[in-house]
């Protein structure tokens, strides 16, 4: 059954279909690093090529000045099929856009169209070991030179900075201001000397992210993005691009621990007679379902002209929180199957990778609990706790596990 | 498949909220459901009047010819208001029982009546707590006297104490079948039930050699299926309603609540569980409208949406309420605060048409579990 009925844009979507019918490439899974990096590249470039590429950037630009109707139209029609889009996604969905809204004219020109052509990889380096949710805390720091700037810190969780050519940076640029003001986005070369990236396992045993160490890296002064002293304010604008970059995204078909393949396995178990565990199947369907409804409504009112904006928020923490609920109905269906299974029995590794990886979900992007207050303050406008850390200068702050001044 | 309200919904909302807002005030809830007869005959004649009562009705039959997405917009309503109406009983249940039986003539001479007001109607099909039975129970119709009698016991029934007109489903030697009896027939008594809900009055009826009249229906139990899932999405709309209200007023309530020197919707532990109602409601609106749009558009995926909105709204609707009192604290706890009305409101609507498991059980049927 489809979710959204097809309207408008009719011409757009068949020719969206037939291209991506023609041109999706084999399937990736298995492929080393090197070889599905290779692969993510060429198909962005048969994207640019055919005129797929930055559908809502400007022309100017090289993207194709059309709207989020067609973009939404190129989304739905992709959602099903496995696309090596993943290597290019910070690129095309955060830091991209970003330049766009923010970019000075030389950055647009010297950097868009090689992301638009699948040139150059882009990752994003917010994050900081002492700076997590609480991102306006973080501490690598850019310091004035006399033709630029010099980066000192470490940044974590840098998803792709295995393969990226350039990252969009935060850095405190004046500690004597209160934490959200004295920061500054810079490009960042990933080659340039002084950039150590080392890849961080996760507890599902992949290395999808990493640490990225900044020692005496000399930026140059045009690597500014948007104002010196006004990169919360770039961050904010990167966060939305996210947003919609997630909420874009549908959950994959195939996960172990969606309800196609619950069902599956209580098939399999041979569970499905039981009263109880029919209970918990329909339940665990309902709340996906529900989900997926929600997602589906609000790509109609984005349609109609009504983004979702922090509802998307909605969305991200019911996702995760189904995870742990499937999690649940999995372990009540597959008992000490799951406990242990035969090396060559992949649907215990499946499950396995589902119940490993959930966490992941409650917490990147944004985690359960800042998602919470998202919608309590900007959607049911809830106060915000007291900030101890809103008038002080950054210097005297507490930061992370760190205490104390600094 | 459309899950978002056109203009002209919105509209209807928007007047069915001013109607409700000058007659079913909170005050007005409150005299009505002390009131003996337990609902409103001056608002029951306003909703008439503006084609409310009909709006699932063909135009030929004196109804508006519109659908369930609009219905359900003006259940959502009378959620939100909490207003004692014979609504469900009559624009929704008898309504529906007399648009899916086969009986021309019952139709042509009740439906009208039902939309214009003139008549209550109400359907008589659970006895006692468990799901409806489509066997249609342990009260039973036999031809005799040259005509249809009924005798047994149907409880409870919503607005049976008030309905003009009863549409009974009830065993017959070869099978279940759909009968009409006029309130005022012989052996026909009923007893006004406590209600957990104060604001949904119901009655246990007694038939007694109760002359009644057969309604033709050539499948009697699917016309009953498809009452029940009709049911189950209305309920769902009203329950999307009462939740919207409850989750509203408790916000307002934690903005200027103050405890410990911050208003108590600055502490994350009420925060994040405000957050949570919310994100039920946004499900819940996704869940009705889809479930209200196969009701007009896709008769087939029905059963299986219906069974979705009760599973999922059902409880979603209760929690929200429960979230209501608690955040509340002493005072919504009290008599005198509104949050009980929405609480017992919740509760009793999620149970209806049967016990929890009974919709999670018919939704697991529905997917082929």
């Amino acid at each position: 059954m489809t979710v959204v009925e097809e309207k408008g844009s009719g011409e757009y979507r068949s020719r969206v279909r037939e291209w991506l019918a023609a041109n999706v490439p084999p399937p990736t899974a298995g492929l080393p690093p090197a070889d599905y990096l290779r692969v993510a590249k060429e198909y962005q470039a048969a994207l640019f090529a055919a005129g797929f590429a930055g559908i809502t950037w400007p022309k100017e630009v090289g993207g194709q000045g059309l709207g989020p109707a067609e973009q939404q139209v190129f989304a739905e029609e992709a959602a099903e099929l496995d696309l090596p889009t993943y290597p290019l996604l910070i690129g095309m969905g955060m830091c991209g856009p970003t330049l766009v809204d923010l970019g000075t004219p030389e950055q647009k020109q010297r950097y868009l169209p090689p992301l638009l052509r699948g040139d150059e990889v882009w990752c994003q380096l917010f994050s900081e070991p002492g700076a997590g949710s609480d991102v306006a805390s973080l501490q690598t720091r850019a310091e004035r030179t006399d033709d630029g700037w010099v980066l000192n810190g470490q940044k974590v969780w840098t998803t792709n900075a295995q393969w990226a050519d350039y990252g969009a940076v935060l850095a405190r640029t004046d500690p004597d201001q209160v934490k959200h003001a004295g920061i500054t986005m810079f490009i960042l070369d990933m080659h340039a000397p002084g950039v150590t990236v080392r890849p961080l396992r996760d507890m599902s045993g992949k290395s999808p992210f990493n640490e990225v160490y900044l020692d005496d890296v000399h930026l140059p002064a045009d690597a500014v993005i948007g104002e010196v002293g006004r990169g919360w304010q770039a961050a904010v604008t990167m966060l939305g691009h996210e947003r919609v970059s997630i909420g874009a995204s549908r959950p994959s078909r195939s996960s172990a621990l969606g309800f196609e393949a619950v069902l599956a396995l209580a098939r399999r178990e041979g569970a499905t007679a039981d009263p109880a565990q029919r209970e918990r199947l329909a339940e665990l369907y309902a709340h996906e379902r529900a989900l997926e409804l929600l997602n589906a409504r609000m790509r109609q009112e984005t349609q109609a002209g009504h983004p979702p904006g922090a509802r998307g928020s909605v969305a991200k923490l019911a996702a995760a929180v189904q995870l742990r609920r499937a999690i649940a109905v999995a372990g009540e269906l597959a008992g000490a199957d799951v406990v242990a299974w035969d090396p060559e029995d992949g649907h215990g590794a499946d499950l396995a990778r589902g119940i490993n990886s959930a966490p992941a979900s409650s917490i990147a992007g944004g985690t359960n609990e800042v998602q919470h207050n998202i919608i309590g303050e900007r959607i049911l406008g809830l106060p915000k706790e007291p900030q101890v850390d809103r008038d002080v200068p950054f210097r005297q702050l507490r930061v992370g596990t760190q205490g104390g001044a600094r | 498949m459309r899950l978002v309200l056109e203009a002209e919904q919105e509209d209807l909302r928007a007047a069915v909220r001013r109607l409700l807002a000058d007659r079913s005030s909170p005050a007005a809830v409150r005299e009505v459901m002390a009131s003996e007869r337990g609902d409103d005959p001056g608002l029951w004649k306003s909703l008439a009047d503006l084609g409310l009562l009909g709006l699932v009705v063909p135009e030929d039959l004196g109804g508006a010819g519109g659908g369930h997405v609009e219905r359900s917009v003006v259940l959502e309503e009378l959620g939100r208001a909490l207003t004692p109406t014979p609504f469900l009983a009559s624009a929704v249940l008898a309504t529906d029982a007399l648009l899916a039986v086969d009986d021309a003539a019952a139709r042509a001479e009740l439906l009208p009546a039902l939309a214009g007001g003139e008549r209550v109607a109400t359907v008589a099909v659970a006895e006692g707590g468990a799901a409806w039975d489509r066997s249609g129970g342990a009260t039973t119709a036999t031809e005799r006297d040259g005509g249809w009698r009924l005798d047994g016991t149907k409880a409870p029934v919503p607005a049976g104490a008030v309905a003009d007109v009863v549409l009974v489903y009830a065993s017959t030697s070869d099978g279940p079948g759909w009968f009409a009896v006029d309130a005022g027939a012989d052996g026909f008594t009923r007893t006004a039930l406590t209600t957990l809900d104060p604001t949904r009055p119901m009655a246990r009826l007694t038939f007694a050699g109760t002359p009644a009249r057969r309604l033709a229906a050539s499948d009697p139990a699917a016309a009953l299926d498809l009452v029940a899932d009709l049911a189950a999405v209305a309920l769902a709309a009203e329950q999307v309603g009462v939740m919207a209200r409850a989750l509203e007023l408790t916000v307002d309530y934690a903005k200027v609540r103050v405890q410990f020197g911050r208003p108590i919707g600055s502490y994350q532990a009420v925060k994040h569980g405000l957050a949570d109602v919310y994100s039920a409601w946004e499900h819940s609106v996704s869940v009705l409208r889809y479930a209200a749009w196969t009701a007009d558009h896709d008769r087939a995926e029905l059963p299986l949406a219906a069974a979705l909105a009760q599973t999922y709204v059902g409880p979603a609707c209760f929690d929200a309420a429960v979230a209501m009192v608690q955040y509340h604290g002493g005072i919504g706890y009290t008599w005198e605060h509104d949050a009980h009305l929405f609480y017992k409101r919740a509760k009793s609507a999620q149970l209806l048409l049967g016990p929890p498991s009974s919709h999670r059980a018919r939704l697991a049927d529905r997917l082929g579990v």
